[in-house]
């Protein structure tokens, strides 16, 4: 294996135990918008489809990189603008007023 | 080229910084927004790094996503949202996949042994992800039934696929073979949907977290191939993330996540329900009301027959009645009610009721004998006793919301039905029970009427 791919491993297992930890202790009331949210950051993959599209040559390679793009782009917008919209949502209970 | 590796680094580090917020009420919209400023660096960073010759595409490709994207988050309604996150995740998955197969054009197929194992894997997460999430969209929208769909020998085609795959994955890499690759998107996209469709509309939180996960790894998978760190270290946190979701939606049912995935819940064994011989207590709108009234503590206990019948801002207003008579009122969540996590807690929120009056499981059980009525709207299986008290129970041992135990319970129901898993509810026929029997919404409006006469 080329150190590169090595070093991969070692990255990928380390961000898996940081995710771990960061999330362990998420309320019940944020689980939705932190899949959400998570999801939206899964579409980072479009930094692959944004290469691919820069390079691609030839038509087939261009269709596939094109849809590459969108797909990973309407996981990102449309992931990060619900969770927002989501979170705008959620407030805190106002001062009470007395009875 | 290594100052550039450090600002992908640093997008990776936003995406940590925005998740860690995300996780705290008070700082969860900053946090998304935090991870939103990560990708948009991830994104700028690698059209300026590069001389990008296709910008046609480029464009046209962020102008199609965006326009889609953007109006699927602002206009789906709350209710839906489920079905909108399972189609984010697999668009997620698709576009993983579309990296992958345009790196094997572009190479002609030849990899070396470990970049052909992560393509292998991209396209076969990826995919699975695609088709898995598409066909619960399907299910959460009703475009196909909800219940677990099944039949004879489909697990030992499911194995006979997933070998396959492993087969074709080693033809691929150890041939150069390009039709091996495109042979493993297609059996992977027969064994998405292969794989979800058999699971019941009930255990959904368990699906989508579990596909939430993949979509996370399949998106690492593609960062061991274009050799990216800032998609390796997301995908590895969104895969984790999932995975701890899968794991708590799965200890909410006390079922293992093989279970959830491979039983096909409710196709077998409980048989059929007999429900038309014991006496229940039917309810008035009257009756509900002054039972409500008369309270000093009401705990209100939310399920999907709550979203269905878009009765969260109904209930909202029934609620605020009563506090306005001085009942405390609280809202008891069911890690599962719902069909995905934290699904009440949504349509709750945008009904205006504050997230400190929603309280979980090991919250709200303490207080039910203080209660003096549990107003269960469209919840069932996740309020039945039968899961503590019944061995032979097929729901034995998940932990449940013990309404039972509250002076008074109002259960909301538009007919006796039994729950998703075709299990009889004792709640249902206990003395300190009523039934009222409506839709979840015409109930709500029907109760805070005859309220205002009490």
């Amino acid at each position: 294996m080329s150190p590169a791919f090595v070093t991969g491993i070692v990255v990928f297992v380390l961000a898996g135990f940081v995710g771990f930890e960061v999330i362990s202790k998420v309320p019940p009331t944020l689980h939705t918008p932190l899949m959400s949210g998570a999801n939206a950051i899964s579409g980072i993959t479009i930094v692959g489809a944004l290469t691919a599209a820069g390079f691609s040559e030839g038509a087939a390679a261009t269709s596939l990189a094109f849809f590459a793009v969108v797909t990973a782009t309407i996981n990102v917008v449309g992931g990060f603008l619900v969770t927002d919209r989501m979170l705008e949502m959620f407030k805190k209970k106002p001062e009470r007023r007395n009875v | 080229m290594s100052e550039i590796t450090l600002l992908y680094l640093l997008a990776a580090v936003l995406f940590i910084v925005g998740l860690k917020q995300l996780s705290t009420p008070r700082t969860a919209r900053r946090g998304n927004a935090i991870a939103g400023a990560g990708m948009l660096l991830a994104m700028v960073v690698t059209l300026v790094d590069q001389d990008v010759t296709g910008w046609g595409t480029i464009i046209a490709g962020l102008v199609v996503g965006t326009a889609i994207g953007a109006v699927l988050a602002l206009r789906v309604q709350m209710t839906a949202m489920p079905q909108l996150v399972a189609a984010f995740n697999g668009f997620g998955g698709a576009a993983s996949t579309l990296v992958g197969l345009y790196e094997i054009i572009n190479t002609d197929g030849v990899f070396t042994i470990e970049t052909g194992v992560v393509v292998a894997l991209t396209l076969l997460v990826g995919t699975v992800t695609f088709s898995g999430s598409f066909v619960a969209y399907a299910k959460l929208q009703g475009l196909i039934g909800g219940s677990p769909i099944s039949f004879p020998g489909a697990q030992t085609l499911n194995a006979v696929l997933a070998v396959g795959i492993v087969g074709l994955g080693i033809w691929g890499v150890a041939a150069d073979a390009v039709p091996a690759y495109w042979l493993v998107v297609a059996v992977a996209f027969a064994l998405g949907i292969l794989g979800v469709t058999p699971i019941g509309g009930a255990d959904m939180p368990v699906v989508i977290s579990l596909l939430n996960s993949l979509s996370g790894v399949a998106a690492a998978m593609a960062g061991f191939v274009i050799q990216n760190s800032a998609l390796i270290i997301g995908g590895a946190l969104v895969g984790a993330a999932g995975l701890i979701l899968t794991m708590q939606m799965s200890d909410a049912m006390n079922r293992s996540l093989a279970n959830v995935l491979f039983s096909g819940f409710g196709t077998e064994g409980a048989g059929p329900v007999s429900t038309g011989d014991k006496p229940v207590k039917a309810a008035t709108p009257d009756d509900v009301a002054i039972a409500l009234a008369y309270a000093e503590h009401v705990v209100v206990v939310p399920g999907y027959g709550m979203a269905v019948a878009q009765a969260q801002h109904a209930v909202r207003d029934l609620a605020l009645a009563l506090e306005a008579r001085g009942v405390d009122v609280t809202y008891a969540i069911h890690p599962v009610a719902g069909r995905m996590p934290g699904h009440m807690n949504v349509l709750l929120a945008e009904a205006d009721v504050p997230y400190d009056q929603l309280l979980d499981l090991d919250q709200s059980n303490p207080r039910m004998s203080q209660t003096d009525v549990a107003l269960v709207i469209g919840a069932n299986d996740v309020v039945n006793p039968s899961a503590r008290d019944d061995p032979a129970s097929p729901i034995y041992g998940m932990p449940i919301l013990e309404v039972d135990k509250a002076r008074t319970v109002i259960v909301v129901k538009r007919s006796l039905s039994p729950g998703f898993a075709g299990i009889d509810n004792p709640l249902f026929y206990l003395d300190n029970t009523m039934m009222f029997f409506a839709d979840g919404k015409a109930a709500m409006e029907q109760a805070l009427k005859a309220l205002a006469d009490v």
